[in-house]
């Protein structure tokens, strides 16, 4: 139909245009964290992360001349570079705080006691003085600079590898990992052979549990939890993990059990017809039929399973982290640098980012699936 | 024990359990139990005695033992001994029935065993999902709507107080302000998200790339709650007015003519907005997903027969597209206010409630951890539910006619 419909060249413009502009409407907040991620914390404090990503403008902190004096024809000497690049152009400089951008590049400068200090564009600096500088204080260099877009992983490492860093995110992202994996398989298995059951099995009440499941769907995790805990308590799991793999599994279940049924309901009667008569057992046609030809949604429960228990903050608030805050997750320890580190954006974006990367990987890698799954998962 | 080595014990204890259990139970009901022959008399009687002794005599003692004593893992514990007494006898009496059922006295064909073994065995499949089922959803709903109408006492134990907590609760100027929250969220979550899903989804089938960017509008959802919380907070950032702004939004605002920057999620009413944004962000994709099948499923000849008779894109899309995606707009719409009825992440992130921006969940939440209130977080729990319900009935009854 499309050779027919907006196919008028005004109407095609307009509709690349539009879905541009969406498209960049939803990237622009992500890519602003992630871009932020890669800068320090000075960058992120000076200016907006949208103009790091071309060469920007801007004041640089004061920087205190220093390098090793050469005598050159009766005086001395010191050049260094203000910047470590070469691409940085410098448009304005000064000596002191109060008129940082006093000289224009090349300018040569009187300093006190006959010495002269001159900037020139690439940052490249000369302090040449009659006597010694030895021994002084040497004056110190305002520049205001046009400086190319300059990033850095430091965060990355002082977040992820530094163990000294209380703001770390290391020990969440292994007990994240720990929550998640248990939390993922347990249920399918369970599911699945429910879901036999439910697609394959006649048996009275049938009718009746599909319908209960499909309600215990949208039945909100909420209420759920002072009851469970109470549970937990009583019969001595209280707060940990395993509390919290059962937890996932209990309500990651009705889904489950949702999804493969309306999978394994849609399989060819035959196959198992055929199998019947072969003489296989129900477990033998589970495992050698039934289980293989699901893997398609087996693989799209799996990802909802893992991207709602990696991202879960709510489960792990009540039935994993305790007072002490050794089961911390990823998402209970961002939560926490927002109290804590509320302005400190290179620290924020850094961790967040961490948490983000590996759904959006799992997401990117088996979007098939996350789309078939839910196609088949939305309550028709 | 180092969690990363009980996790995977977990995952081999888990998934190996299951396996053999649903192995062990099935060769025991198949070889064991009811084998596929005939058993003469004598032999049936010692099956049957044996039978008796596992299914009804041991479980019989279990349950008298358990449930007659006062044991925490007794759902109805409070409901007073006579009522545990009669329940006991009468679940006692059930499982001789069901077991003198399945195993009656005298001799059996190969075809009573098949028969028999063919009706236990989706039990046996299901036994582990239900049992899951009825202790983490099912037995909650119901113990919820009771701790919602008592009080726990100082020194343990609870009261029983009617409907006080319901009223306490009403009276509380917080919970209105959450409620009345909700239900704004619930108007423009769903409606924003499905019409921008709904423009992503029309708009992505007509061009070159637009795998590609349903793939980057879609993204979000793969994003916790939390992670969007942090992305979004980043672009609301207010920095004070002499310096650059480093939030979009404020940087937007100046350059537009706004005279100082604004700290956006402390306007009591527009936060709330601003916080809907976050989860209209994220909900968008599904919508488009699901729209984008469902258009895709229009039939062509219906939109030939528009364009023959000279209807332009616009009365295509809104005349003949929309009417027969009706259903699937209306199921994007309930899931996703599915969705924000429980939406805790945000809120709990972005502004924990400050700002007159609180919401049920975060009420509850609240009153349950912080202010320690058992009964009246239940009874904010129970809010939410009876918000649900009226899509749980729908969702059941069209499941329902759908199976038919």
């Amino acid at each position: 139909m499309d050779n027919i419909v907006g196919k008028k060249p005004a109407l095609t413009w307009a509709v690349n245009i539009s879905m541009a502009v969406l498209v960049a409407l939803w990237l622009f907040p992500t890519l602003g964290l992630l871009v932020s991620s890669f800068r320090t914390a000075d960058q992120i404090a000076s200016s907006g992360w949208w103009s790091s990503l071309g060469t920007q403008e801007r004041q640089v902190p004061a920087i205190r001349v220093e390098g090793t004096e050469v005598e050159v024809d009766g005086r001395f000497v010191i050049e260094g570079r203000l910047f470590d690049t070469t691409d940085a152009r410098v448009s304005a400089w000064g000596t002191s705080s109060r008129q940082p951008e006093a000289y224009a590049p090349g300018q040569v400068v009187d300093l006190d006691g006959g010495a002269t200090l001159t900037v020139i564009e690439d940052g490249t600096y000369v302090l040449s003085s009659p006597v010694t500088t030895e021994g002084t204080r040497l004056p110190r260099i305002f520049s205001t600079a046009a400086t190319p877009p300059e990033f850095t992983t430091e965060n990355y490492r002082a977040i992820l590898f530094d163990p000294k860093n209380t703001d770390g995110m290391a020990k969440a992202f292994f007990n994240t990992l720990t929550v998640t994996i248990p939390a993922t398989i347990i249920p399918i298995l369970v599911a699945a052979f429910a879901a036999y059951a439910l697609a394959w099995m006649d048996f009275p009440g049938r009718a009746l549990l599909i319908a209960a499941i499909v309600g215990l769907l949208v039945v909100p995790l909420q209420l759920a939890l002072i009851p469970l805990l109470k549970l937990h308590n009583d019969i001595g799991i209280g707060k940990g993990y395993l509390g919290t793999w059962l937890a996932h599994t209990g309500f990651g279940l009705p889904l489950a059990i949702y999804l493969l049924r309306n999978y394994m309901v849609g399989l060819p009667r035959d196959i198992i017809e055929c199998a019947k008569v072969d003489g296989a057992s129900d477990f033998q046609i589970f495992t050698r039929i039934i289980l293989p030809l699901s893997f398609p949604a087996l693989a799209s429960f799996a990802i909802f399973q893992f991207l709602w228990t990696w991202n879960d903050l709510l489960v792990a608030l009540v039935f994993l982290i305790d007072s002490t805050g050794e089961t911390t997750v990823m998402t209970k320890q961002i939560v926490e640098l927002l109290g804590t580190r509320g302005g400190n954006w290179e620290v924020l974006a850094t961790a967040a980012f961490i948490s983000i990367a590996v759904p959006l990987m799992v997401f990117f890698a088996m979007q098939k699936y996350l789309v078939r799954g839910l196609l088949a998962g939305s309550v028709k | 024990m180092n969690p990363a080595l009980q996790g995977l014990i977990t995952i081999i204890i888990g998934v190996g359990g299951c396996v053999g259990y649903f192995y062990a139970s099935n060769l025991f009901l198949d070889k064991v139990l009811f084998p596929a022959r005939g058993i003469e008399k004598g032999k049936a009687d010692r099956s049957r005695l044996v039978g008796m002794l596992f299914f009804f005599l041991l479980p019989a003692l279990a349950i008298v033992l358990l449930y007659g004593r006062p044991f925490p893992l007794v759902v109805l514990q409070e409901a007073g001994n006579l009522f545990r007494l009669v329940l006991s006898v009468a679940l006692v009496w059930l499982l001789y029935v069901a077991v003198n059922f399945l195993l009656p006295p005298g001799e059996r064909t190969a075809g009573d065993n098949i028969t028999r073994a063919n009706m236990i065995r989706p039990w046996l499949f299901l036994a582990p999902a239900l049992l899951a089922l009825t202790v983490y959803l099912a037995y909650p709903v119901i113990e919820t709507l009771r701790l919602s109408l008592t009080q726990r006492l100082p020194g343990g134990g609870y009261a029983y107080v009617g409907l006080q907590n319901y009223e306490k609760m009403f009276a509380e100027p917080k919970f209105w302000e959450a409620l009345q929250n909700n239900l704004l969220w619930l108007i423009v979550v769903p409606a924003l998200s499905t019409v921008f899903g709904l423009l992503a989804a029309q708009l992505s089938d007509r061009i070159r790339w637009g795998n590609l960017a349903k793939s980057l509008i879609f993204m979000p959802m793969a994003i916790s709650f939390v992670g969007a919380a942090v992305i979004w907070k980043l672009v609301y950032d207010t920095r004070p007015v002499d310096q650059e702004q480093i939030g979009v939004l404020n940087a937007l605002y100046l350059f537009f003519g706004g005279t100082e920057p604004q700290t956006w999620l402390t306007i009591p009413f527009w936060n709330s907005f601003f916080l809907m944004i976050v989860l209209v962000w994220i909900q968008t994709g599904f919508a488009m997903v699901i729209l984008s099948a469902a258009l895709r499923g229009v039939p062509e000849d219906t939109i030939e027969a528009a364009i023959v008779d000279g209807a332009n894109p616009f009365q295509i899309f809104f005349k003949i597209k929309v009417p027969q995606i009706m259903g699937t707009i209306v199921v994007v719409w309930t899931t996703i206010t599915i969705v924000v009825l429980k939406v805790f992440d945000i809120v709990f992130a972005m502004t924990n409630g400050q700002w007159e921006t609180q919401v049920l969940a975060n009420y509850m939440y609240d009153k349950l951890f912080r202010a320690n209130d058992w009964g009246i977080g239940s009874a904010s729990a129970m809010i939410i539910m009876l918000l649900v319900t009226p899509i749980l009935i729908w969702n059941v009854y069209n499941a329902r006619k759908e199976m038919r």
